[in-house]
């Protein structure tokens, strides 16, 4: 059972006509039950459209993407996204910032209720649900504040809590962390790894951070771009050992942790180097 | 010689220019180099006190005819007499009423149709087809130029009166429906679909939500030309109405009259605006937040 992803293939239009980008070739990912699997690598690595390709947004040009062995087709409350990148022919040209997808019109406890509402859960069961998810991320005094008076990290936090309501088999999470100071970061990272483990959800999760990556992963899939490829993929237990301590500096800055960054930074060193990186 | 004047001259125009932009390191609370940043209200209370005063001062020495620009306290009296006892057959708030009638009547019907077609267009490839090459070709062209044509269609009653002005106030209404539909961020409609919503859904509750700051700029907008079209539309057979009022006036020459009316026209279209401004920040606080 979970989420497979069998003999992939994506393979955009090229900006010039009868050219073609792949950007994914070849893809085989197991996730089960439990697991957290965290895509890293350089730009183009096809990483964001990996997620896409689980979310439903987009369908595969070869192979398949199945979860507990039904084919994905469209986008399904099963796989609750946080956020995500809309990929496409020109979307992969310079920097493109993740925009909420909070609707500001609604206050934070209206966008945690939104989608058991619009699946038309009765008002008091989905009241208890929202509040408990918006609990679960610390968000239990904001109710009534509008989304767009909240700090980006806060925000994130009520995606969370959105996607959690409809109590999905997986996560879906595009850079969450990127966009916000160092100190939240850390914060949210230890707030999403105690939702993880308090929900037992799958969780595929993409980052630039080889540490956010290391810290919070079970299983760490490196992505190599030009075609998009799972070159390496790494066993870890860092985050087990933050559930031991507590102490996410510790984990991060021991011995072990920092050969394995080293070893993960020269990998992915050697794809820009390699010409790996986005030249536009 | 004569090209090395012009250069200078092109310099110290220049100069004038980028002085406006860079003038040394911004005062706190202000951004450096941030174009026209201030407050204007004070220069704009000192400018239009300004414009009544060198109003009052030509027709004060008689610079002017009375013919052609009468004082302020005269049409300031016209104003109150109109008020009080009419112009035309009608008083001024009887005028009002039907022009405000008319602009309203054709703004409600615009708004009943422009927005679901606009919205439509947006959400649809086929209605977009349809509904841009009429909108898109009638939309520049003046009123005046199809207000005949309204008349042989419609006659010379209320209701090609009340056409023109819908036609005038259609076009900015559909076309901001639809570029509001399609500014929705494609990241809050793929995070409706992945929690369970169906299209129709979509639609109603992000789409047309997420539109709605340019439905309301649309809005602002349609009622504004609406207003401009009035004149226009009462040039022809009308028995009331500011338009027919001033148009009227100016037959007989009546200048008074005539200002006053504009100066109406003007201050009911300026209270419009602030009203829309003032519905905009009610319904749609989070506009330009996120």
């Amino acid at each position: 059972m979970g989420l497979q992803v069998d003999g992939v293939t994506v393979i955009y239009p090229g900006r010039k006509p009868g050219e073609e980008v792949h950007a994914l070739e070849n893809i085989n990912l197991d996730i089960s039950d439990g697991d957290f699997v965290v895509a890293l690598g350089a730009s183009g690595c096809g990483k964001t459209t990996l997620l896409n390709l689980m979310a439903g947004f987009i369908a595969p040009s070869e192979g398949r993407v199945t979860l507990d062995r039904e084919a994905i087709e469209g986008p399904g409350k099963e796989r609750g996204v946080v956020n995500h990148v809309v990929t496409g022919p020109g979307a992969d040209r310079g920097v493109v910032f993740q925009k909420h997808a909070l609707l500001p019109w609604l206050t934070v406890f209206e966008n945690a209720e939104f989608g058991l509402k619009l699946q038309g859960m009765p008002k008091q069961e989905r009241t208890e649900t929202a509040s408990r998810y918006l609990a679960l991320v610390g968000l239990e005094d904001f109710h009534k504040h509008a989304v767009y008076q909240l700090s980006g990290g806060m925000q994130q936090r009520v995606g969370i809590a959105r996607a959690l309501t409809s109590n999905p088999a997986m996560l879906l999470m595009d850079e969450p962390l990127g966009a916000l100071d160092a100190l939240t970061r850390e914060n949210l990272q230890e707030l999403i790894l105690d939702v993880w483990r308090e929900t037992g959800k799958m969780i595929f999760f993409i980052t630039h951070s080889v540490e956010e990556a290391l810290f919070m992963a079970t299983r760490l899939v490196v992505m190599s771009p030009r075609p998009g490829r799972i070159t390496h993929t790494y066993d870890l237990d860092f985050q087990q050992r933050f559930f031991d301590c507590r102490d996410a500096r510790a984990v991060k800055s021991s011995a072990n942790f920092i050969e394995v960054r080293e070893k993960v930074l020269s990998i992915i060193h050697g794809d820009e180097l390699a010409g790996g990186g986005n030249h536009v | 010689m004569s090209d090395t004047a012009a250069t200078a001259s092109k310099n110290g125009v220049l100069s004038a220019i980028t002085n406006i932009f860079s003038k040394g390191p911004a005062k706190p609370g202000e951004s450096f180099g941030a174009p026209g940043q201030g407050s204007s209200v004070a220069i704009s209370v000192a400018s239009s006190l300004g414009l009544l005063l060198l109003w009052y001062a030509v027709t004060a020495m008689g610079l002017i005819k009375p013919l052609f620009l009468p004082s302020p306290a005269v049409v300031f009296d016209k104003f109150v007499e109109v008020a009080t006892e009419g112009f035309g057959g009608s008083t001024l708030l009887d005028h009002t009423l039907w022009s405000m009638g008319r602009v309203f009547g054709a703004f409600f019907a615009a708004a009943l149709t422009a927005i679901p077609i606009g919205v439509f267009m947006g959400v649809n490839r086929v209605m977009r087809g349809i509904f841009d090459p009429p909108i898109e070709f009638y939309r520049p062209i003046p009123p005046l130029a199809y207000l005949p044509l309204t008349i042989i269609w419609f006659g010379i009653g209320e209701s090609s009166k009340l056409i023109l002005i819908y036609l005038a106030v259609f076009a900015p209404m559909a076309l901001n429906a639809r570029a509001g539909v399609r500014s929705v961020s494609i990241e809050q409609i793929h995070a409706a679909y992945s929690l369970g919503a169906t299209r129709t859904q979509v639609i109603w509750h992000v789409i047309l939500k997420g539109a709605m700051p340019e439905i309301l700029t649309g809005m602002r907008i349609g009622i504004g030309f609406g207003w401009t079209t009035l004149v226009a539309a009462e040039m022809v057979a009308a028995e009331a109405g500011l338009g027919y009022m001033v148009l009227n006036a100016s037959e007989f020459l009546v200048t008074d009259v005539v200002i006053m009316g504009i100066i109406v026209i003007g201050i009911i279209a300026y209270l419009f605006d602030l009203l829309m401004r003032w519905i905009e920040r009610l319904l749609v606080p989070w506009k330009g937040q996120m």
